[in-house]
């Protein structure tokens, strides 16, 4: 598999650096060579946050890019920002809670994502809108396997977290594309 | 060898610092660094060790001398202006040749800068820093994985050469995650075997052995330069003899030959690939010591090279060492970009393209 650059944005607190993370430790579990990149700064609450993983079979040069293959987006401003940055063929996951737009392009895949509604019907928790996200990611775009997530929800939720995991994975496949 | 995990780079370099022995850290906070000392207050005292939060850089070097003047495995860290802050004391360890590991996670400067990646402390960390005739030790690591075991081999040299060791990396490989094997750990030296390691070490001479000093202040020019030419000097140049380090790739036919350490260096690794998809061969010396320079690799350059390039997130400075390593054999060009801005793979291979063009 050749380099796979996915980039995850969306408002501090929506659980973007999560799902960045979660496909990193996903790729690490499969045997993949990943870099997972957040952004650092002078970041304010409320703000903007995103990352940036990239999942290979070779050694990644950098773990910043200036184009993606999967972009993630959790609000308008990440749509704003990071759309010009996808690919023409690559895959966009639109975070319909927030956005109510279409999108206006026709070189790449959008998929759409109502997360928290998602989250509160199917999964009885809209805390795991995130999930419902990543779940979507994984089943549509070839980044890693679907199956790495249990071993990642075992490793990330421990102790009283651990009571989350069914939650989570029913999240995962809560999603059903229209 | 352990288990892979998916770290942050600066809580591996805490990690890494804690199995390799390391006993003692003097933190202050800044950015981008900061998970270091967050990580040290949590995690060192678990493992015997002891953490402080000292009141300024100066005071977190100087703690460090005290430390290190008693046998201790020290590690401090800090990023470009706060390491700025800290001169003085790396001219004071090298002269009390106290063996201090310090970790740079380098932003964007002069002054207090931006908290952006840059390579903007070389000449400060290459070329003292402070006052005096002194070098620290450099390594510049290039990912999360190499940074772990490049920490563990500096105790070592620090010991070994009875020197301040600096790892020098960028706020990307401080901030990214990657995955890591974290070597064997190396067990902490006992109180009572310091004595035998580090004879010289301030450890308390119970009446049983002359008391050793440790001492910073040479008023007497003689005896300074008898220390200088005769202690320090042996050392540097055994130092250069055996301790620089680089990694060379494709120079065998290759039209130019980038120089580039760190993050930079794996962003030129893509554009090379690019390049040879465009049909221009392109070859990569990466400094693994800053520190001694390795000036000797640049012999292994394909004299029908057309072009040397330093490629670096500064304004021209390891590009002094590339052009003393090149002596005149090949014209020595640059690609930077600086103030927090990373080079991208598409404007290295631009750039190189308009250097061979240019001429």
């Amino acid at each position: 598999m050749s380099l796979k650059r996915i980039i995850v944005a969306g408002f501090g607190g929506q659980g973007v650096l999560l799902i960045g993370q979660m496909i990193a430790y996903a790729a690490m579990y499969g045997g993949k060579e990943v870099t997972w990149m957040p952004t650092y700064g002078p970041e304010m609450r409320g703000g903007t946050a995103n990352c940036t993983v990239c999942v290979s079979d070779d050694p990644i040069a950098s773990p910043v890019v200036a184009e993606c293959d999967v972009l993630v987006a959790m609000n308008g401003p990440s749509l704003e920002k990071f759309g010009p940055m996808l690919a023409p063929g690559g895959d966009l996951y639109i975070n319909t809670t927030v956005i109510k737009e279409k999108v206006d392009r026709d070189d790449v895949n959008v998929y759409y994502v109502d997360t928290t509604g998602i989250a509160e019907e199917v999964v009885g928790n809209g805390k795991t809108g995130n999930m419902v996200m990543l779940g979507a990611v994984l089943r549509k775009s070839d980044v890693v396997d679907i199956a790495m997530m249990d071993q990642v929800l075992e490793y990330k939720m421990t102790g009283k977290k651990a009571a989350l995991i069914p939650a989570n994975k029913k999240a995962l496949t809560a999603w059903e594309q229209e | 060898m352990g288990e892979k995990k998916l770290m942050k780079g600066n809580e591996a370099f805490a990690l890494a610092a804690i199995k390799a022995g390391c006993r003692f850290y003097f933190g202050y906070p800044i950015t981008p660094q900061n998970e270091i000392p967050e990580y040290m207050s949590r995690e060192l005292a678990k493992a015997g060790g002891a953490f402080i939060q000292a009141e300024s850089e100066l005071a977190s070097i100087n703690m460090a001398y005290g430390a290190a003047a008693a046998g201790g495995r020290v590690l401090i860290s800090s990023s470009s202006p706060g390491i700025a802050l800290m001169q003085e004391g790396f001219s004071d360890l090298a002269v009390i040749q106290a063996p201090v590991v310090a970790i740079n996670v380098m932003r964007s400067g002069p002054g207090i800068g931006g908290i952006q990646p840059a390579q903007a402390d070389y000449f400060q960390v290459t070329r003292g820093g402070g006052n005096g005739d002194y070098h620290v030790i450099v390594y510049a690591p290039k990912s999360i994985q190499e940074a772990v075991e490049m920490i563990y081999k500096s105790f070592d040299i620090a010991d070994e050469y009875r020197n301040p060791v600096m790892i020098a990396v960028d706020g990307m490989l401080g901030q990214m995650m990657e995955p890591v094997v974290i070597p064997e750990a190396i067990p902490a030296m006992e109180e009572d075997e310091i004595g035998k390691y580090k004879p010289w070490a301030l450890t308390g001479h119970k009446n049983k052995r002359e008391h050793n000093t440790i001492n910073s202040v040479f008023l007497q020019q003689e005896v300074l330069e008898d220390f200088n030419l005769n202690v320090l000097a042996p050392k540097y140049q055994k130092a250069e003899a055996e301790l620089s380090e680089a990694e060379c790739i494709d120079l065998e036919g290759a039209e130019v030959v980038f120089v580039a350490y760190g993050s930079t260096s794996r962003v030129v690794l893509e554009a090379m690939g690019m390049l040879r998809e465009q049909g221009i061969r392109t070859g990569l010396i990466r400094p693994k010591t800053l520190w001694p320079f390795p000036y000797k690799v640049f012999d292994n350059i394909d004299p029908a090279t057309k072009h040397v390039v330093s490629v670096e997130l500064s304004m021209g400075q390891m590009i002094q060492d590339v052009k003393l390593a090149v002596n005149g054999r090949f014209p020595v060009g640059l690609i930077n970009r600086v103030g927090g801005i990373l080079l991208s793979p598409v404007e290295i291979a631009e750039k190189t393209k308009h250097l061979l063009e240019v001429k």
